[in-house]
């Protein structure tokens, strides 16, 4: 049954998802454990996947027995396997911590909806990451973008104009993603990323293929919030329900920052970015551009959902930029920011959903005293933030090392500088926090205030809410301590032939 | 509807095109494994035979009919066919939709094959059809309908 394991991710938590509302009819509690039973048999599912790619090689299934250049085709090689893992990982670990948060937060009537629709992202971005047809991946992806928008919506005031943008930008992005495959369609006659990428190199100067990469391009990053393109992002995960903001955070993105590595490396060949085209240059001064923007607008935020948010469109720059440096050493960094950051931000908004979800306080200027009223959540914070910012043994550090080593290899002396520079800025937006909470309560009060601080007692968040932020915060430890068993076994093979 | 505009000729004619109308959603969706057609494009004419009822009689004449939570059961129940039916082949060894391996009592496979895309069509359908009447549904009650269905048309799965 192991070779079956590709396709019960995606079927267990397509057949789940529809039950969900139907049972849920009749009683609204069972609608999460339902979802969380299907989310774990999703994770043994990728597992089993990860197991026999990693024992006997890239798996190709073929949907119904159709053979690839005209049936459906699911290719899991290793990068996505790796991907796919994580993806079921943290989806499981924010199911069960979201539980609490919400029943706090949604209006019960619409549990079942909400579980259903949580069911149908989770499905839709593992089917993102396994699919090895491009309109195939065009259905996961307006999928996605449809559940998301829903489940958007389902936030506080003002949530319902933030799905509203993501909406027509998503659309947008969905539709140029559509007219691309239609482009590369007309040219190839066929749909198959490993059919597309033997056809490509004979057609590299038609204009038609320059045009299909150009959307592609605009809209992966529409749904990536790639700098320019990221307006919809800090709404919607500010609006979003806290849960889902934890949830789409480390995940969305990632799955489609993985859809521009499955692109450019695997439908056109990097070459074609490289040299035929400045693709490569353009997206790593958008890049640059981004890291900066999004540290220098998370640092003026109050709110820290938000801060979080933009700190995303800053993260999302350093796995563009290891793409686009285009060597061996940048392409790893990308790869493995793509886990270091799921694990980092999944972590800090699982937090974040545990501080709302407690004390219901979001600004940051508000976070006094919380390492005494929330000591374990708080530990987590202070690992994900080290992450973040880049300090050795966590997973961040990691990255962001092979990273710089790929821009010194390419001698791109100013994308090292904006890389160190944007550090620093990760550095003071995360210990603005961390001084805010661990250290306010012995600068505020002065030098006679101090015997009088009120004792704060612990009122810690639940520990189902608590132990998978913990799990979190063990995983960005173990990504940054095992990073080498990651490279050697997973990302090593994404780096094409003939590339230094 | 409160103040339903009562017309003789659209009521009557809507009366006699209903059957038409269904039947022949039924007749594209069951051709679809053989000719174009198939469970979208009948699931649509199925749900848009209901809808027209509706506009003609208004939606209580509709709802004392097909209740919101049949419809929702059948959105929902038309994947599970799908998904039901592809999930099956698994346990004959064959892959995800992979038709040809179910154990049919039929004497060529493309024969099998052809009930099984049959049976999926089925689902598409009903899923389509009840989607498309949900959406309308919860349209009408959005418009200021609640008071007259004094809440039985709770508000819809995605509406808010």
């Amino acid at each position: 049954m192991i070779h079956q394991a590709p396709i019960l991710t995606i079927a267990t938590l397509l057949l789940t998802a529809f039950w969900v509302p139907i049972i849920g009819m009749f009683k609204k509690e069972s609608a999460y454990y339902i979802a969380l039973a299907a989310i774990f048999i999703a994770f043994a599912a990728a597992c089993g996947t990860l197991y026999s790619v990693l024992l006997h090689g890239p798996i190709h299934y073929h949907m119904g027995g159709w053979p690839p250049p005209w049936g459906i085709e699911f290719v899991i090689d290793y990068l996505n396997a790796g991907v796919l893992v994580l993806i079921a990982l943290i989806s499981f670990l924010t199911t069960i911590s979201a539980k609490k948060s919400v029943e706090q937060e949604i209006n019960r009537d619409k549990w079942p909806a909400f579980w259903s629709l949580y069911l149908l992202l989770i499905m839709s971005l593992m089917g993102m990451t396994e699919t090895g047809d491009m309109f195939n991946m065009y259905v996961y992806l307006e999928v996605s973008s449809l559940t998301a928008y829903g489940l958007i919506a389902m936030g506080e005031d003002g949530a319902l104009i933030a799905s509203f943008n993501y909406v027509i930008l998503g659309s947008v992005g969905a539709s140029f993603y559509l007219l691309g495959v239609g482009y590369l369609y007309i040219v190839t006659g066929s749909l198959n990323m490993a059919d597309l990428y033997r056809l490509m190199p004979g057609l590299y100067h038609s204009k038609v293929v320059f045009t299909a990469f150009a959307f592609f391009m605009v809209g992966i990053g529409i749904k990536m919030g790639l700098f320019p393109l990221h307006v919809w992002l800090p709404d919607a995960y500010t609006r979003a329900p806290s849960a889902i903001s934890a949830l789409i955070a480390p995940t969305m993105t990632k799955v489609s920052a993985y859809v521009l590595f499955r692109i450019i490396l695997s439908v056109f060949h990097i070459q074609f970015s490289t040299m035929i085209i400045p693709a490569a240059k353009l997206l790593m001064w958008i890049a640059a551009v981004g890291i900066i923007y999004g540290s220098i607008m998370a640092i003026a935020q109050k709110d820290i959902k938000r801060m979080l948010a933009y700190s995303s469109i800053s993260q999302i720059g350093y796995i563009v930029l290891g793409l686009a440096l285009a060597n061996r050493m940048g392409l790893i960094g990308g790869a493995l920011h793509i886990f270091s950051h799921a694990f980092a931000k999944g972590c800090l908004f699982m937090v974040a959903m545990a501080i709302v979800y407690k004390t219901g306080i979001r600004n940051i200027d508000e976070f006094k005293d919380l390492n005494k009223k929330m000591p374990f959540t708080m530990a987590a914070f202070c690992v994900a933030a080290l992450s973040m910012v880049g300090v050795p043994p966590t997973a961040g550090f990691f990255s962001k090392w092979y990273l710089v080593l790929g821009t010194i290899s390419g001698r791109h002396w100013l994308m090292t500088a904006v890389i160190l520079a944007s550090s620093l800025l990760n550095a003071i937006y995360f210990f603005r926090i961390i001084e805010k909470t661990y250290f306010s309560s012995f600068l505020g009060g002065g030098g006679h205030g101090h015997h009088k601080t009120p004792t704060v007692v612990m009122t810690e968040a639940p520990a189902m809410m608590v132990i998978p932020i913990l799990l979190m915060a063990v995983g960005i430890l173990a990504v940054g301590l095992f990073n080498f068993q990651i490279i050697h076994h997973l990302l090593q093979f994404i780096v094409p032939g003939g590339l230094a | 509807m409160t103040n339903r505009y009562e017309n003789l000729i659209i009521e009557f004619f809507c009366r006699v095109i209903a059957p038409v109308v269904l039947l022949f959603g039924v007749y594209i969706v069951f051709h679809g494994e053989a000719s174009p057609g198939g469970g979208f494009q009948g699931g649509v004419i199925l749900g848009s035979g209901y809808i027209m009822l509706a506009i003609a009689y208004g939606i209580d004449f509709t709802l004392k009919r097909i209740r919101e939570r049949i419809i929702l059961f059948l959105s929902g129940f038309g994947v599970f066919i799908y998904g039901g039916i592809g999930a099956a082949c698994l346990l004959w060894h064959g892959n995800f939709l992979d038709y040809g391996k179910l154990p049919l009592p039929l004497a060529h496979t493309n024969a099998i094959r052809g009930l099984g895309i049959m049976g999926i069509e089925i689902g598409v359908g009903l899923t389509v059809m009840g989607v498309m009447v949900s959406i309308y549904y919860d349209l009408i009650v959005a418009g200021g309908n609640q008071k007259e269905n004094k809440g039985e048309v709770c508000d819809g799965i995605l509406s808010r």
